[in-house]
C-alpha cells in the first residue's frame, strides 16, 4: 500500500503525533495505514541474549508498568512518566515516537542513551539502524518511504550503572525546552569510571556526548565534579532557537538539566538552581 | 481505498455496529451518531482532556483517534460512568467539593479521575494531581478537583476495608 501510494499515504501507529498535526491541517495525506492489526507489533520480551525486544506498537504506558523493563532497563521507568500525560501514553507508541522524530522526544534519547537497535522493514527486506543514526534531523528520519519500524532492541543494560534525569518544560507533559539522561559508573572510592550522557530537545536529535566530559572519568562523584560535567556539557552543544527557547537559554537549561541529572543519580530530588 | 468502514463495538455495554467514514474521529462518532454528548470537544488536538473516554478500561483522548479504531474494542465515556438514576460517588464528591464551575471539563475529569481510581495506586494530593494533568480547568484552579478525587478515593478505601471486615 505504502509502496503504491506515491508518497501520499502516511503509517498511523498511535495517532498521537499525526492526528494532532491531520486536526491542525498541518498533515493531510490521502491514505493512512493503521498498524494495529499487526499483532507481532505488539511482542514485548526478552531475547535468549538479555536483551530486550520491544514491538514498534507497544505503548508508552505498557513499557511504564513492565516489570521486565523496570528491572533491567530502570532509567526507562525514570524517564517515561515525562512522556506527555496518561491518556496520551495509553496509545502512544514507541515506534510511532522514533519516526516522528520530534527533537524533544523522549524515546529517541533513550535509545540513543541505551545503544539501542532499531529494526526496519520494506519490500526490499529488514535491517538494522543504529538508535543514533535512525533520526537525521527535525522530524526526519533513515526510513524510507516503502518501510515501516518494526522493532527496538535494548541490549542488556549495564548493570553497575545508576541513572538520572531530568528535562525542563513550561508544564509538566509539555515537550522539553531542554533533557539529559545521564548513567555513571563508580569504583569502590566513589571515582567517575563509566560516563553516558545524551542531551536532547538542544540539538536537531538527541545526541551523545561521553567523549566531551570524559576528561572527568576518574573524578571522584562529588560536588566539584558535577559542576565540572555540566558545564562540559553546555559549552560542547549547539542548540537551536526556536519559540520556545532561544540559543542562548537553551544552553544554560542544558547545564541545569545535567546538574540535576547528575544529582538524582545519588538521590538528590530537589536541587538549588545557580 | 475504503472511505467506509463497517465497525462494530461495545459503547457503555451497549453493542453498536455502523458504517462510519474513513476519516471521522471517534469523539465526533459518539456525539453526532451515538448523540453521547457528554464527550466535549475542546482543542481538537490533544492538549485539553475534555474528550477523554475509556478504551478497554484505559483513558485516552477521543479526538485523537479515529472511530474505525475503535473496531471490536470497549468504550465508555460520561454517559456510562453516570448510573441511571442520579449520580456516582465520584460525581457527588466533585458537587460537594465544588469541584466544578463551567463544566465544560468535568466529564474528562469524572473519566480520567474514575480510571487512575480504578488503576488502585497510591492516591495522594500528588498523585492525584499528576492524574489529571491531561486535563485543563480554566475555572477552579485545580484545588478542588484534586480534593473531591482524593476525598473519594479514602471513602472507597474505607469501603472496602469495611468489607474485608464483614
Amino acid at each position: 500500500m505504502l509502496a503504491n501510494s506515491s508518497g501520499e499515504a502516511k503509517v498511523i501507529a498511535g495517532g498521537q503525533s499525526l492526528v494532532p498535526a491531520m486536526n491542525l491541517r498541518l498533515s493531510a495525506p490521502k491514505v493512512l495505514v493503521d498498524l494495529t492489526g499487526l499483532e507481532e507489533l505488539t511482542k514485548l520480551g526478552l531475547a535468549d541474549d538479555g536483551s530486550l525486544a520491544v514491538g514498534a506498537m507497544v505503548t508508552h504506558s505498557r513499557m511504564l508498568h513492565d516489570g521486565q523493563v523496570k528491572k533491567g532497563w530502570p532509567v526507562i521507568e525514570q524517564v517515561l512518566p515525562f512522556v506527555a500525560h496518561e491518556q496520551i501514553r495509553n496509545r502512544g507508541t514507541i515506534g510511532g515516537s522514533l519516526c516522528h522524530a520530534d527533537p524533544a522526544a523522549e524515546w529517541a534519547a533513550i535509545c540513543v542513551l541505551l545503544d539501542a537497535k532499531i529494526y526496519v522493514q520494506g519490500p526490499s527486506g529488514k535491517r538494522a539502524i543504529p538508535a543514533s543514526k535512525f533520526s537525521s534531523g527535525v522530524y526526519e528520519t533513515d526510513l524510507e518511504p516503502n518501510e515501516i519500524l518494526t522493532e527496538v532492541v535494548f541490549p542488556p543494560a549495564p548493570d553497575h550503572m545508576r541513572w538520572g534525569f531530568h528535562e525542563i518544560s513550561r508544564r509538566h507533559g509539555d515537550f522539553a525546552m531542554a533533557g539529559a539522561i545521564v548513567g555513571v559508573g563508580l569504583d569502590s572510592a566513589g571515582r567517575l569510571t563509566d560516563i553516558r550522557l545524551v542531551v536532547f530537545a538542544v540539538e536537531d536529535k538527541p545526541r551523545r556526548i561521553d567523549a566531551d566530559v570524559s576528561h572527568c572519568l576518574g573524578m571522584t562523584f562529588d560536588a566539584a565534579s558535577i559542576d565540572a560535567l555540566s558545564l562540559s556539557a553546555a559549552s560542547c552543544v549547539t542548540p537551536r532557537s526556536d519559540l520556545h527557547a532561544s540559543a542562548e537559554l537553551r544552553s544554560d537549561l542544558v547545564y541545569a538539566c545535567v546538574r540535576t541529572a547528575l544529582m538524582r543519580v545519588i538521590g538528590i530530588t530537589t536541587v538549588r538552581q545557580v | 481505498m475504503n472511505k467506509y468502514h463497517q465497525i462494530s463495538l461495545s459503547v457503555n455495554g451497549k453493542n453498536i455496529q455502523r458504517e462510519v467514514p474513513a476519516r471521522l474521529m471517534l469523539a465526533d462518532f459518539l456525539r453526532q451518531d451515538l448523540s453521547l454528548t457528554g464527550t466535549h470537544l475542546g482543542c481538537e488536538h490533544g492538549v485539553c482532556g475534555a474528550c477523554t473516554v475509556l478504551l478497554d478500561g484505559d483513558a485516552v483522548r477521543s479526538c485523537l483517534m479515529f472511530a474505525v479504531q475503535a473496531d471490536g474494542r470497549e468504550i465508555t465515556t460520561i454517559e456510562g460512568l453516570t448510573p441511571n438514576e442520579g449520580l456516582s460517588s465520584l460525581q457527588k464528591s466533585f458537587c460537594d467539593h465544588h469541584a466544578l464551575q463551567c463544566g465544560f471539563c468535568t466529564p474528562g475529569m469524572i473519566v480520567t479521575a474514575e480510571a487512575f481510581l480504578q488503576r488502585g495506586g497510591k492516591i495522594d494530593e500528588a498523585s492525584a494531581r499528576e492524574a489529571i494533568s491531561g486535563n485543563l480547568c480554566r475555572c477552579t484552579g485545580y484545588q478542588p478537583i484534586v480534593a473531591a478525587i482524593v476525598v473519594e478515593s479514602k471513602r472507597r478505601t474505607t469501603t472496602a476495608e469495611a468489607g474485608d471486615a464483614r
